[in-house]
């Protein structure tokens, strides 16, 4: 087991690395001068800018700028946004507990509708009720995210008036009003995601229910419901476990559509944002972090993984 | 066997899908009953009715025009950037699976740290970076789509490039390019097809959301996910604006992972459950 947890880690140093690379060369990758890129639209005189390209290490070869750039990160420096007026660390923390939140409710909604459906549309292969699940995936699979927000507010929001449309409280001033905010966005990230873990499930689960400890169980004059909740459901879920992992990339890419939408002041946005104002200090330290937040959360689900799972050794 | 004729009609079904879209896309300046362009200030947001079935935007444009059309972008920035990706991933993946060793290591280290990105935010970034228009929406979609091929590929070619014939063709002589693209590259050509039809579908949203996000097909050019931005503050008065794109963009997107799935299920029969 050491060993394996200590070469899942080691795997995880160069991706981070080249990541870096990546995110530090997307300033380069702009057409014109890294400066403006970097100030954004504003205009200095050209003194002033020829100061600061000294001063910010620009007049120096890429792989020492990188270098340096590396070493402010690894200390939580990401940089300044001249456009926001603001540190770009600043605007991350700022924004993090709005993408989490959502992140987590949709995370919830996603169990909570996922695991029955694909308990039940495995247990009753064929019915009308797994063809229903699967129909159901089909289509929260391929619907934008963006369409389903507008749906949802087309129909809750403006014909039924039940929720707000859009806009943001914090839970800090009116948790009430916090999370009436946050249901709508919290089903349109989880529906994608509820189509693909209700399908593990099923898939996982009729697995499962093939093995000979559960035929053992059933000879043992167990009743169904016990067979599956308590021997089956359980093993069944050891791969929904890795998925959420995994799929936490679909969670944070989806987050910038649905907080688009719903006008949330989150990560997703800030990155949006980010882009259609050419700030790029603050699209690569959004990047960064959510590239990072990436690797921890699937290099948390391997470890989990193989902790769950003694069988799973690194080959 | 019902099950299994089910499958092959779902296949068929997503195959039908895709034609009609692929035609739709290639017709579409001679099908569009209007010009989409075509503003007329005096008939904004109107209704649907017969000679306008989807309504006028809110430049008096007709919508349904604007729908057809907008299936040629998408058409557009999934075949380019899904061939670009699968040429790409298909060779990296050959090069790694067969020829191992550090240049395999190099190789798929890249594709994790591609991977490592929330795809959406890499594609937003890279269009970001590069200037929001769309090629360079197509080249982004390439960038996050292709380590998905190289990755199969790979693992494909790990698994045939042991197999018995391949060793006889190593034993006979056979120089690697030649068991590369006689023996094993046909073998890896069936999860190709189907992960090309499933990553299609992918391409289609991942444009729409970023043309949904300003980042792609630029105005006036119609492209179903700039359709629903445009449609988005007119939804209380106007939902067909939002509601029509969103509906093409979802059946398009069912289309292409029911063909995918229908081929899986007929090129491994045990795949089927």
């Amino acid at each position: 087991m050491r060993r394996y947890i200590l070469r899942r880690l080691a795997l995880v140093g160069p991706v981070f690395l080249l990541v870096t690379i990546g995110v530090f060369s997307l300033v380069h990758l702009t057409p014109g001068d890294p400066l403006t890129a970097i100030l954004g639209e504003e205009r200095a005189d050209p003194q002033v800018m020829a100061a600061l390209r000294v001063q910010m290490g620009l007049d120096q070869p890429p792989p020492v700028q990188y270098a340096r750039w590396l070493g402010r990160v690894l200390q939580g420096d990401l940089g300044y946004s001249f456009r926001m007026r603001q540190p770009v660390a600043q605007a991350i923390v700022e924004r993090v507990p709005v993408t989490a939140q959502l992140a987590f409710l949709a995370v919830v909604i996603s169990l909570l509708v996922a695991v029955p459906l694909g308990a039940l549309s495995a247990t009753r292969r064929g019915s009308w009720l797994d063809l229903l699940s699967s129909t159901m995936a089909a289509l929260g699979s391929s619907m934008p995210a963006f369409w389903l927000g507008v749906l949802l507010i087309l129909v809750v929001a403006v014909q039924l008036r039940w929720l707000p449309p859009y806009g943001y409280v914090r839970p800090t001033d009116d948790l009430a009003g916090n999370l009436k905010a946050m249901i709508l966005p919290a089903i349109t990230l989880a529906a994608g995601y509820t189509a693909i873990l209700s399908r593990l499930v099923r898939a996982s689960l009729l697995d499962v229910l093939d093995e000979d400890y559960i035929r053992t169980a059933r000879s043992k004059g167990l009743a169904e419901k016990v067979v599956v909740l308590h021997h089956g459901l359980r093993s069944a879920l050891l791969p929904v476990i890795t998925v959420i992992g995994l799929e936490t990339g679909r969670l944070l890419g989806g987050a910038v559509v649905t907080e688009t939408i719903f006008a949330l002041p989150g990560l997703g946005r800030l990155a949006v944002d980010a882009v259609l104002s050419r700030d790029f200090p603050m699209l690569q330290g959004v990047t960064l972090f959510m590239a990072a937040a990436l690797l921890l959360s699937n290099l948390v689900a391997d470890l989990l993984y193989g902790v769950a799972d003694p069988r799973i050794h690194y080959e | 066997m019902s099950r299994r004729l089910r499958r092959h009609a779902l296949g068929a079904l997503g195959g039908a899908i895709v034609l009609m879209f692929v035609m739709v896309g290639l017709l579409a300046p001679w099908i569009a009953p209007h010009d989409p362009l075509q503003q007329d200030v005096g008939q904004l947001l109107q209704p649907p009715s017969l000679e306008h079935p989807l309504g006028r935007d809110d430049l008096g444009r007709d919508v349904l025009s604007r729908l057809v059309v907008g299936a040629r972008a998408s058409l557009q920035v999934s075949f380019v950037s899904i061939g670009l990706a699968t040429v790409v991933g298909l060779a990296v993946g050959l090069v790694s699976g067969y020829w191992r060793g550090w240049l395999d290591d190099v190789l798929m280290r890249l594709m994790d740290a591609v991977y490592a990105f929330p795809t959406l935010i890499l594609a937003i970034a890279l269009v970001g970076a590069l200037g929001p228009n769309l090629l360079n929406a197509m080249l982004a979609i390439s960038v996050v789509a292709t380590p998905r091929f190289a990755r199969l590929v790979r693992g494909q070619v790990l698994t045939v490039r042991e197999r018995e014939y391949v060793e006889a063709a190593r034993v006979a002589g056979a120089r690697d390019v030649r068991i590369v693209t006689r023996h094993i590259l046909p073998n890896v050509l069936g999860v190709l097809a189907v992960q090309a039809a499933l990553t299609t579908a992918f391409a289609i949203l991942t444009e729409s959301n970023l043309s949904f996000l300003g980042l792609g097909v630029r105005p006036p050019t119609p492209s179903w996910g700039g359709m629903l931005r445009l449609g988005y503050p007119f939804l209380e008065m106007a939902p067909w604006l939002a509601l029509a794109p969103g509906a093409g963009i979802t059946l398009t997107v069912l289309g292409f992972s029911l063909l995918g799935d229908g081929i899986r299920d007929f090129l491994d029969p045990r795949l089927r459950r």
